[in-house]
Protein backbone atom coordinates (compact mmCIF):
# COMPACT_ATOMS: atom_id res chain seq x y z
CA UNK A 1 0.00 0.00 0.00
CA UNK A 2 1.48 3.46 -1.28
CA UNK A 3 -0.05 6.72 0.00
CA UNK A 4 0.35 9.64 -2.60
CA UNK A 5 0.06 12.76 -1.93
CA UNK A 6 -1.65 15.29 -4.88
CA UNK A 7 -1.24 19.21 -4.07
CA UNK A 8 -3.54 20.93 -6.65
CA UNK A 9 -3.45 24.55 -8.34
CA UNK A 10 -4.85 25.85 -5.71
CA UNK A 11 -2.59 24.35 -2.69
CA UNK A 12 -4.96 21.78 -1.55
CA UNK A 13 -3.62 18.64 -0.43
CA UNK A 14 -5.42 15.26 -1.40
CA UNK A 15 -4.21 11.93 -0.34
CA UNK A 16 -5.21 8.64 -1.30
CA UNK A 17 -4.15 4.80 -0.68
CA UNK A 18 -3.29 2.06 -3.91
CA UNK A 19 -1.42 -1.13 -4.82
CA UNK A 20 -1.63 -0.53 -8.13
CA UNK A 21 -1.57 0.94 -11.38
CA UNK A 22 0.00 4.61 -11.91
CA UNK A 23 -0.44 8.00 -9.88
CA UNK A 24 -2.30 9.17 -13.00
CA UNK A 25 -4.71 6.76 -12.69
CA UNK A 26 -5.08 6.63 -8.96
CA UNK A 27 -5.30 11.27 -9.73
CA UNK A 28 -7.93 10.73 -12.43
CA UNK A 29 -10.33 8.13 -9.88
CA UNK A 30 -10.07 10.16 -6.95
CA UNK A 31 -10.66 13.69 -9.73
CA UNK A 32 -7.83 15.51 -8.49
CA UNK A 33 -8.19 18.87 -10.24
CA UNK A 34 -5.54 19.62 -13.43
CA UNK A 35 -4.94 15.70 -13.79
CA UNK A 36 -7.11 14.77 -17.03
CA UNK A 37 -5.10 11.59 -18.13
CA UNK A 38 -6.85 12.20 -21.82
CA UNK A 39 -4.68 9.20 -23.43
CA UNK A 40 -5.22 6.36 -20.74
CA UNK A 41 -1.38 6.54 -19.89
CA UNK A 42 -0.11 5.54 -23.74
CA UNK A 43 2.25 8.93 -23.36
CA UNK A 44 0.32 11.13 -25.94
CA UNK A 45 -1.54 13.71 -24.18
CA UNK A 46 0.48 15.04 -21.22
CA UNK A 47 -2.40 16.26 -19.12
CA UNK A 48 -1.31 14.42 -16.09
CA UNK A 49 1.70 16.62 -16.30
CA UNK A 50 3.41 17.14 -12.15
CA UNK A 51 6.21 17.85 -10.50
CA UNK A 52 7.82 15.31 -8.33
CA UNK A 53 9.15 16.55 -4.93
CA UNK A 54 12.72 16.78 -5.10
CA UNK A 55 13.43 13.91 -2.27
CA UNK A 56 11.58 11.58 -4.64
CA UNK A 57 12.55 12.73 -7.84
CA UNK A 58 16.17 11.03 -7.76
CA UNK A 59 14.48 7.81 -6.19
CA UNK A 60 11.79 7.09 -9.52
CA UNK A 61 13.18 5.55 -12.64
CA UNK A 62 14.52 8.52 -15.05
CA UNK A 63 12.11 9.37 -17.85
CA UNK A 64 12.46 7.56 -21.28
CA UNK A 65 12.98 9.44 -24.17
CA UNK A 66 9.15 9.22 -25.25
CA UNK A 67 8.35 11.09 -22.03
CA UNK A 68 11.06 13.41 -21.95
CA UNK A 69 10.32 14.79 -25.70
CA UNK A 70 6.95 14.95 -24.20
CA UNK A 71 7.16 17.15 -21.72
CA UNK A 72 10.37 19.33 -23.65
CA UNK A 73 6.67 20.68 -25.09
CA UNK A 74 4.47 21.31 -22.21
CA UNK A 75 4.14 24.38 -20.42
CA UNK A 76 5.54 25.26 -16.79
CA UNK A 77 8.20 22.48 -17.19
CA UNK A 78 10.69 22.23 -14.45
CA UNK A 79 13.60 20.00 -13.81
CA UNK A 80 11.47 17.44 -11.10
CA UNK A 81 8.58 17.46 -14.26
CA UNK A 82 7.00 14.08 -14.94
CA UNK A 83 4.30 12.69 -16.61
CA UNK A 84 2.22 10.63 -13.91
CA UNK A 85 0.67 8.28 -15.87
CA UNK A 86 4.26 6.71 -16.19
CA UNK A 87 5.28 6.56 -12.21
CA UNK A 88 3.72 3.02 -11.29
CA UNK A 89 2.54 2.61 -7.69
CA UNK A 90 4.78 0.77 -5.84
CA UNK A 91 6.48 0.80 -2.21
CA UNK A 92 8.93 2.64 -3.99
CA UNK A 93 6.97 5.87 -4.12
CA UNK A 94 4.95 5.38 -0.37
CA UNK A 95 4.87 8.71 0.98
CA UNK A 96 5.45 10.40 -2.48
CA UNK A 97 4.14 13.95 -3.10
CA UNK A 98 3.54 15.43 -6.65
CA UNK A 99 1.99 18.79 -6.89
CA UNK A 100 0.11 19.23 -10.39
CA UNK A 101 2.08 21.89 -13.24
CA UNK A 102 -0.80 22.76 -15.29
CA UNK B 1 -3.53 -7.03 -48.50
CA UNK B 2 -6.64 -6.94 -46.27
CA UNK B 3 -9.56 -4.29 -46.36
CA UNK B 4 -8.33 -3.18 -43.00
CA UNK B 5 -4.78 -2.56 -44.19
CA UNK B 6 -4.17 1.17 -44.09
CA UNK B 7 -0.35 1.70 -45.87
CA UNK B 8 2.03 3.98 -45.52
CA UNK B 9 1.64 6.80 -48.30
CA UNK B 10 4.66 8.80 -47.00
CA UNK B 11 7.08 6.24 -45.93
CA UNK B 12 9.53 7.23 -49.02
CA UNK B 13 9.29 10.70 -49.03
CA UNK B 14 9.72 11.02 -45.43
CA UNK B 15 12.69 9.12 -44.89
CA UNK B 16 14.48 10.55 -47.78
CA UNK B 17 13.52 14.41 -48.15
CA UNK B 18 11.18 14.49 -44.56
CA UNK B 19 9.00 17.58 -46.32
CA UNK B 20 6.98 17.09 -49.57
CA UNK B 21 5.47 20.14 -51.66
CA UNK B 22 1.92 19.78 -52.51
CA UNK B 23 -0.25 22.30 -54.68
CA UNK B 24 -3.28 23.35 -53.62
CA UNK B 25 -5.19 25.68 -55.56
CA UNK B 26 -2.08 27.43 -56.35
CA UNK B 27 -2.06 28.25 -53.00
CA UNK B 28 0.93 25.38 -52.28
CA UNK B 29 1.85 23.75 -49.35
CA UNK B 30 5.17 22.40 -47.91
CA UNK B 31 4.17 18.82 -45.93
CA UNK B 32 5.88 18.18 -42.90
CA UNK B 33 6.26 14.47 -42.40
CA UNK B 34 8.60 13.69 -39.51
CA UNK B 35 7.41 13.25 -36.45
CA UNK B 36 9.79 15.48 -34.07
CA UNK B 37 9.11 18.46 -37.26
CA UNK B 38 5.53 18.11 -36.93
CA UNK B 39 5.58 17.96 -33.07
CA UNK B 40 8.09 21.02 -33.18
CA UNK B 41 6.08 23.07 -35.92
CA UNK B 42 3.22 22.42 -34.14
CA UNK B 43 4.05 24.06 -30.92
CA UNK B 44 5.39 26.50 -32.21
CA UNK B 45 2.45 28.61 -32.54
CA UNK B 46 4.33 32.09 -33.00
CA UNK B 47 6.31 30.90 -36.45
CA UNK B 48 3.67 28.85 -37.80
CA UNK B 49 0.24 30.74 -37.08
CA UNK B 50 -3.77 29.15 -37.22
CA UNK B 51 -5.33 32.93 -37.55
CA UNK B 52 -4.50 33.38 -41.14
CA UNK B 53 -7.49 34.26 -43.67
CA UNK B 54 -10.55 31.52 -42.46
CA UNK B 55 -10.00 28.55 -43.95
CA UNK B 56 -6.90 28.93 -45.48
CA UNK B 57 -5.55 26.63 -42.74
CA UNK B 58 -7.65 23.72 -43.96
CA UNK B 59 -6.39 21.89 -47.08
CA UNK B 60 -7.50 21.86 -49.07
CA UNK B 61 -8.12 25.35 -48.52
CA UNK B 62 -12.27 26.50 -47.62
CA UNK B 63 -10.77 30.19 -48.31
CA UNK B 64 -13.32 29.76 -51.39
CA UNK B 65 -16.37 28.69 -49.84
CA UNK B 66 -16.26 30.05 -46.39
CA UNK B 67 -15.78 33.46 -44.59
CA UNK B 68 -16.66 32.44 -40.92
CA UNK B 69 -13.78 32.14 -38.98
CA UNK B 70 -13.80 28.80 -37.13
CA UNK B 71 -13.30 29.15 -33.37
CA UNK B 72 -10.98 28.12 -31.07
CA UNK B 73 -9.02 26.69 -33.98
CA UNK B 74 -8.04 29.64 -36.28
CA UNK B 75 -7.06 31.83 -33.72
CA UNK B 76 -3.67 31.86 -31.52
CA UNK B 77 -2.98 32.62 -28.60
CA UNK B 78 -3.34 35.08 -26.46
CA UNK B 79 -6.59 35.49 -28.25
CA UNK B 80 -6.67 31.82 -28.51
CA UNK B 81 -6.61 30.61 -24.80
CA UNK B 82 -9.09 33.13 -23.72
CA UNK B 83 -11.44 31.61 -26.74
CA UNK B 84 -10.69 27.86 -25.55
CA UNK B 85 -10.94 28.54 -21.65
CA UNK B 86 -14.59 29.66 -22.19
CA UNK B 87 -15.73 25.83 -24.05
CA UNK B 88 -12.80 23.88 -22.31
CA UNK B 89 -15.36 22.49 -19.36
CA UNK B 90 -18.65 22.02 -22.19
CA UNK B 91 -16.15 19.41 -24.11
CA UNK B 92 -15.27 18.01 -21.05
CA UNK B 93 -18.57 16.88 -20.15
CA UNK B 94 -18.48 13.67 -21.80
CA UNK B 95 -16.18 11.94 -18.98
CA UNK B 96 -19.35 12.27 -17.17
CA UNK B 97 -20.74 8.90 -16.39
CA UNK B 98 -24.44 10.19 -17.59
CA UNK B 99 -22.90 11.31 -20.76
CA UNK B 100 -21.56 8.14 -21.14
CA UNK B 101 -24.54 6.18 -20.48
CA UNK B 102 -26.33 8.20 -23.41
CA UNK B 103 -23.67 7.51 -25.97
CA UNK B 104 -23.77 3.44 -24.69
CA UNK B 105 -27.81 3.69 -25.60
CA UNK B 106 -27.40 5.37 -29.04
CA UNK B 107 -24.96 2.64 -30.29
CA UNK B 108 -26.32 0.31 -28.38
CA UNK B 109 -29.97 0.80 -30.61
CA UNK B 110 -28.28 1.66 -33.36
CA UNK B 111 -26.45 -1.84 -33.38
CA UNK B 112 -29.48 -4.05 -32.27
CA UNK B 113 -31.44 -2.82 -35.59
CA UNK B 114 -28.34 -4.21 -37.97
CA UNK B 115 -27.84 -6.77 -36.18
CA UNK B 116 -31.82 -7.75 -37.12
CA UNK B 117 -30.76 -7.02 -40.16
CA UNK B 118 -27.98 -9.13 -40.26
CA UNK B 119 -26.02 -6.95 -42.80
CA UNK B 120 -25.49 -3.15 -43.65
CA UNK B 121 -23.36 -0.98 -45.33
CA UNK B 122 -21.52 0.28 -41.77
CA UNK B 123 -21.30 3.94 -42.74
CA UNK B 124 -24.90 4.77 -43.54
CA UNK B 125 -26.44 2.21 -41.36
CA UNK B 126 -23.96 2.96 -38.56
CA UNK B 127 -21.34 5.10 -38.27
CA UNK B 128 -23.38 8.44 -39.95
CA UNK B 129 -25.72 7.46 -37.39
CA UNK B 130 -24.30 6.93 -34.36
CA UNK B 131 -21.98 10.39 -35.48
CA UNK B 132 -24.91 12.54 -35.41
CA UNK B 133 -26.90 11.39 -32.61
CA UNK B 134 -23.63 11.74 -30.64
CA UNK B 135 -23.64 14.84 -31.46
CA UNK B 136 -26.41 16.03 -29.83
CA UNK B 137 -24.90 14.97 -26.73
CA UNK B 138 -22.30 17.34 -27.01
CA UNK B 139 -24.43 20.32 -28.16
CA UNK B 140 -27.29 19.17 -25.36
CA UNK B 141 -30.09 19.42 -28.08
CA UNK B 142 -33.07 16.66 -28.37
CA UNK B 143 -31.61 13.74 -29.84
CA UNK B 144 -33.85 14.11 -32.76
CA UNK B 145 -32.54 16.94 -34.50
CA UNK B 146 -29.72 14.49 -35.73
CA UNK B 147 -32.38 13.45 -38.63
CA UNK B 148 -31.72 16.65 -39.87
CA UNK B 149 -27.62 15.66 -40.33
CA UNK B 150 -28.03 12.13 -41.01
CA UNK B 151 -30.19 13.79 -44.28
CA UNK B 152 -26.91 15.88 -45.48
CA UNK B 153 -25.18 12.60 -45.66
CA UNK B 154 -21.54 11.83 -44.60
CA UNK B 155 -19.23 15.37 -46.03
CA UNK B 156 -20.46 18.73 -44.61
CA UNK B 157 -18.23 20.45 -47.65
CA UNK B 158 -17.91 17.74 -49.71
CA UNK B 159 -19.98 16.58 -52.39
CA UNK B 160 -19.74 13.51 -54.74
CA UNK B 161 -18.43 15.63 -57.40
CA UNK B 162 -16.31 18.04 -55.73
CA UNK B 163 -13.91 17.91 -52.74
CA UNK B 164 -15.30 21.49 -51.95
CA UNK B 165 -19.00 22.04 -52.22
CA UNK B 166 -20.14 25.71 -51.29
CA UNK B 167 -23.92 24.73 -51.80
CA UNK B 168 -23.59 22.04 -49.49
CA UNK B 169 -21.54 24.43 -47.16
CA UNK B 170 -23.82 27.13 -46.67
CA UNK B 171 -26.66 24.42 -46.04
CA UNK B 172 -24.68 24.09 -42.96
CA UNK B 173 -24.08 27.93 -42.24
CA UNK B 174 -27.98 28.54 -42.98
CA UNK B 175 -28.78 25.75 -40.03
CA UNK B 176 -26.44 27.45 -37.71
CA UNK B 177 -27.60 30.53 -38.03
CA UNK B 178 -30.58 29.74 -37.78
CA UNK B 179 -30.25 27.49 -34.99
CA UNK B 180 -28.45 30.64 -33.04
CA UNK B 181 -31.49 32.82 -33.56
CA UNK B 182 -34.17 30.35 -32.45
CA UNK B 183 -32.29 29.73 -28.96
CA UNK B 184 -31.48 33.89 -28.64
CA UNK B 185 -35.84 33.97 -28.91
CA UNK B 186 -36.15 30.75 -26.61
CA UNK B 187 -33.03 30.57 -24.02
CA UNK B 188 -32.21 26.91 -23.47
CA UNK B 189 -29.45 24.14 -21.96
CA UNK B 190 -27.57 23.99 -25.16
CA UNK B 191 -23.88 24.59 -26.14
CA UNK B 192 -25.75 27.61 -28.30
CA UNK B 193 -26.98 29.21 -25.49
CA UNK B 194 -23.85 28.35 -23.21
CA UNK B 195 -22.06 30.85 -26.22
CA UNK B 196 -24.48 33.28 -26.39
CA UNK B 197 -24.20 33.69 -22.46
CA UNK B 198 -20.46 34.22 -22.55
CA UNK B 199 -18.00 36.61 -22.31
CA UNK B 200 -15.41 37.52 -24.16
CA UNK B 201 -12.83 40.22 -23.25
CA UNK B 202 -15.24 41.48 -21.12
CA UNK B 203 -18.33 41.41 -23.92
CA UNK B 204 -20.78 39.23 -24.72
CA UNK B 205 -20.15 36.26 -28.15
CA UNK B 206 -21.24 37.30 -31.00
CA UNK B 207 -23.66 35.65 -33.44
CA UNK B 208 -20.45 35.12 -35.70
CA UNK B 209 -18.21 34.24 -32.78
CA UNK B 210 -20.71 31.75 -31.83
CA UNK B 211 -21.17 30.44 -35.37
CA UNK B 212 -17.46 30.25 -35.46
CA UNK B 213 -17.59 27.58 -32.77
CA UNK B 214 -20.48 25.51 -33.68
CA UNK B 215 -18.96 25.61 -37.67
CA UNK B 216 -15.78 23.76 -36.18
CA UNK B 217 -18.01 21.57 -33.78
CA UNK B 218 -19.90 20.03 -36.97
CA UNK B 219 -17.12 19.97 -39.13
CA UNK B 220 -14.30 18.75 -36.73
CA UNK B 221 -16.26 15.39 -35.41
CA UNK B 222 -17.81 14.95 -39.52
CA UNK B 223 -15.48 12.94 -41.47
CA UNK B 224 -12.94 12.14 -38.37
CA UNK B 225 -15.48 10.04 -36.16
CA UNK B 226 -16.85 8.33 -39.10
CA UNK B 227 -13.85 7.06 -40.45
CA UNK B 228 -12.16 6.14 -37.41
CA UNK B 229 -15.36 4.32 -36.42
CA UNK B 230 -16.09 2.55 -39.88
CA UNK B 231 -12.45 1.90 -40.34
CA UNK B 232 -12.13 0.39 -36.50
CA UNK B 233 -15.26 -2.11 -38.17
CA UNK B 234 -13.02 -3.26 -41.14
CA UNK B 235 -10.54 -3.94 -38.68
CA UNK B 236 -12.33 -6.32 -36.08
CA UNK B 237 -14.05 -8.38 -39.32
CA UNK B 238 -10.59 -8.87 -40.10
CA UNK B 239 -9.13 -10.02 -36.99
CA UNK B 240 -11.81 -11.84 -35.14
CA UNK B 241 -9.01 -12.34 -32.27
CA UNK B 242 -8.94 -8.97 -31.84
CA UNK B 243 -13.14 -8.95 -31.29
CA UNK B 244 -12.14 -12.17 -28.51
CA UNK B 245 -9.29 -10.03 -26.83
CA UNK B 246 -11.08 -6.89 -26.35
CA UNK B 247 -14.24 -9.49 -25.35
CA UNK B 248 -12.47 -10.48 -22.61
CA UNK B 249 -10.44 -7.86 -21.32
CA UNK B 250 -12.05 -4.86 -20.89
CA UNK B 251 -9.26 -2.45 -19.70
CA UNK B 252 -7.39 -3.01 -23.37
CA UNK B 253 -9.68 -0.87 -24.69
CA UNK B 254 -8.24 2.00 -23.53
CA UNK B 255 -4.69 1.44 -25.30
CA UNK B 256 -6.90 -0.26 -28.25
CA UNK B 257 -8.46 3.55 -28.97
CA UNK B 258 -5.25 5.63 -28.99
CA UNK B 259 -3.38 2.47 -31.23
CA UNK B 260 -6.88 2.95 -33.74
CA UNK B 261 -6.63 6.47 -33.93
CA UNK B 262 -2.77 6.56 -34.48
CA UNK B 263 -3.22 3.55 -37.39
CA UNK B 264 -6.49 5.32 -38.89
CA UNK B 265 -5.05 9.20 -38.39
CA UNK B 266 -8.38 9.96 -39.56
CA UNK B 267 -7.53 13.48 -40.06
CA UNK B 268 -4.61 13.48 -42.59
CA UNK B 269 -3.29 16.72 -41.59
CA UNK B 270 -3.55 20.37 -40.98
CA UNK B 271 -1.93 23.56 -42.27
CA UNK B 272 -0.30 26.56 -40.84
CA UNK B 273 0.94 29.84 -42.43
CA UNK B 274 4.56 30.83 -42.08
CA UNK B 275 4.45 34.56 -40.40
CA UNK B 276 7.88 34.77 -40.45
CA UNK B 277 10.68 32.73 -42.73
CA UNK B 278 12.18 29.90 -41.17
CA UNK B 279 13.61 27.02 -41.53
CA UNK B 280 12.33 23.54 -41.07
CA UNK B 281 14.40 20.43 -42.68
CA UNK B 282 15.99 22.03 -44.81
CA UNK B 283 12.70 23.55 -46.29
CA UNK B 284 12.86 27.65 -46.40
CA UNK B 285 9.30 28.77 -45.00
CA UNK B 286 8.85 32.17 -46.87
CA UNK B 287 6.58 34.39 -44.82
CA UNK B 288 2.57 33.96 -45.88
CA UNK B 289 3.44 30.24 -47.81
CA UNK B 290 2.00 27.39 -45.89
CA UNK B 291 3.52 24.36 -44.31
CA UNK B 292 1.30 21.40 -42.98
CA UNK B 293 1.48 19.51 -40.49
CA UNK B 294 1.29 15.45 -41.52
CA UNK B 295 -0.47 13.60 -38.27
CA UNK B 296 -0.98 10.87 -40.67
CA UNK B 297 2.45 10.24 -41.59
CA UNK B 298 4.24 11.33 -38.08
CA UNK B 299 2.09 8.58 -36.49
CA UNK B 300 4.00 5.89 -38.63
CA UNK B 301 7.65 7.16 -37.80
CA UNK B 302 9.98 4.36 -37.30
CA UNK B 303 12.74 6.41 -35.57
CA UNK B 304 9.34 7.17 -33.22
CA UNK B 305 7.44 3.87 -33.05
CA UNK B 306 7.86 0.36 -33.01
CA UNK B 307 6.36 -1.58 -36.00
CA UNK B 308 3.98 1.15 -36.94
CA UNK B 309 2.50 -0.04 -39.67
CA UNK B 310 1.11 -2.88 -37.47
CA UNK B 311 -1.77 -2.62 -34.95
CA UNK B 312 -0.91 -3.65 -31.51
CA UNK B 313 -4.02 -2.96 -29.17
CA UNK B 314 -1.75 -3.10 -26.31
CA UNK B 315 0.94 -0.58 -27.43
CA UNK B 316 2.22 0.92 -24.05
CA UNK B 317 4.42 4.43 -25.79
CA UNK B 318 2.02 5.73 -27.56
CA UNK B 319 3.08 9.26 -28.31
CA UNK B 320 0.33 9.91 -31.48
CA UNK B 321 -0.53 13.19 -33.03
CA UNK B 322 -4.34 11.54 -34.48
CA UNK B 323 -5.69 14.27 -32.31
CA UNK B 324 -2.87 16.67 -33.29
CA UNK B 325 -0.29 18.61 -30.87
CA UNK B 326 0.25 21.79 -29.02
CA UNK B 327 -2.41 24.63 -28.35
CA UNK B 328 -4.56 23.59 -31.16
CA UNK B 329 -4.77 19.84 -29.73
CA UNK B 330 -8.36 18.77 -30.79
CA UNK B 331 -10.80 19.83 -28.35
CA UNK B 332 -12.89 17.63 -29.30
CA UNK B 333 -11.03 14.79 -28.63
CA UNK B 334 -12.52 13.88 -25.11
CA UNK B 335 -15.49 13.27 -26.94
CA UNK B 336 -14.04 11.07 -29.60
CA UNK B 337 -12.39 9.08 -27.16
CA UNK B 338 -15.50 8.83 -24.92
CA UNK B 339 -17.16 7.37 -28.26
CA UNK B 340 -14.63 5.29 -29.50
CA UNK B 341 -14.61 3.52 -25.71
CA UNK B 342 -18.08 3.36 -25.56
CA UNK B 343 -18.42 1.77 -29.22
CA UNK B 344 -15.24 -0.95 -28.64
CA UNK B 345 -16.79 -2.13 -25.78
CA UNK B 346 -20.83 -2.45 -27.02
CA UNK B 347 -19.43 -3.33 -30.39
CA UNK B 348 -17.60 -6.60 -29.21
CA UNK B 349 -20.14 -7.66 -26.37
CA UNK B 350 -23.08 -7.31 -28.98
CA UNK B 351 -21.20 -8.61 -32.15
CA UNK B 352 -19.90 -12.07 -32.98
CA UNK B 353 -19.00 -13.47 -36.25
CA UNK B 354 -18.52 -9.96 -38.14
CA UNK B 355 -17.51 -10.28 -41.89
CA UNK B 356 -16.47 -7.27 -45.29
CA UNK B 357 -18.97 -8.14 -47.97
CA UNK B 358 -17.53 -5.09 -49.65
CA UNK B 359 -15.78 -1.92 -49.54
CA UNK B 360 -14.59 0.69 -51.50
CA UNK B 361 -11.93 2.76 -50.34
CA UNK B 362 -11.36 6.49 -49.88
CA UNK B 363 -8.25 7.50 -51.59
CA UNK B 364 -7.03 11.04 -51.06
CA UNK B 365 -4.73 12.69 -53.22
CA UNK B 366 -1.94 14.63 -51.67
CA UNK B 367 0.46 15.34 -54.96
CA UNK B 368 2.73 12.25 -55.69
CA UNK B 369 0.86 10.25 -52.55
CA UNK B 370 -2.04 8.57 -52.40
CA UNK B 371 -3.32 8.05 -49.08
CA UNK B 372 -6.11 5.68 -47.83
CA UNK B 373 -7.93 7.50 -45.47
CA UNK B 374 -11.15 5.26 -45.01
CA UNK B 375 -14.25 3.75 -47.07
CA UNK B 376 -16.50 5.62 -49.19
CA UNK B 377 -18.47 2.38 -48.41
CA UNK B 378 -18.21 -1.01 -46.55
CA UNK B 379 -20.93 -3.51 -46.49
CA UNK B 380 -20.96 -6.03 -43.80
CA UNK B 381 -22.43 -8.90 -42.62
CA UNK B 382 -23.13 -9.28 -38.08
CA UNK B 383 -24.13 -11.66 -36.51
CA UNK B 384 -25.08 -11.24 -32.85
CA UNK B 385 -23.52 -13.31 -30.07
CA UNK B 386 -25.75 -16.13 -28.81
Amino acid sequence: MAKITYITKEGESMVFEATSGSLMELAVKNKVPGIDGDCGGVCSCATCHVHVAPAYYEKLEAPSEIEADMLEFDDNVNEYSRLCCQIPVSDAVDGITVSVAN
Amino acid sequence: MGVSDFPDAFKETREAKGVCPFNDQDDPVAMLLRFKDVRKSAHDYKSFISEAAPGRIVIPSEVNIRDTRQIPFEVDPPEHTEYRALVEDWFKRPLDSTYEAGLESIILLELEKVLKKGSCEAISELSLPIQSRALTLLLNIPLEEAETWISWGTHVFRSEDSNLDADKASILYDYIDAEIDRVIAQPDDSLYSVLLNSEYQGRKMTKEEVKGVLVLTFAGGRDTIINYLTNTMAYLAEHPEAMDQLRNNPTLVNTAIEELVRYFSPLTHMGRVVAQEKEVCGHEAKKDTRISLCWASANRDEAVFENPNEVVLDRKMNPHVAFGFGTHKCLGATHARQLMKVFLRVFTQKVGKLTVVNAMENIEDWGEHQRKVGFDSLEIELNPIK
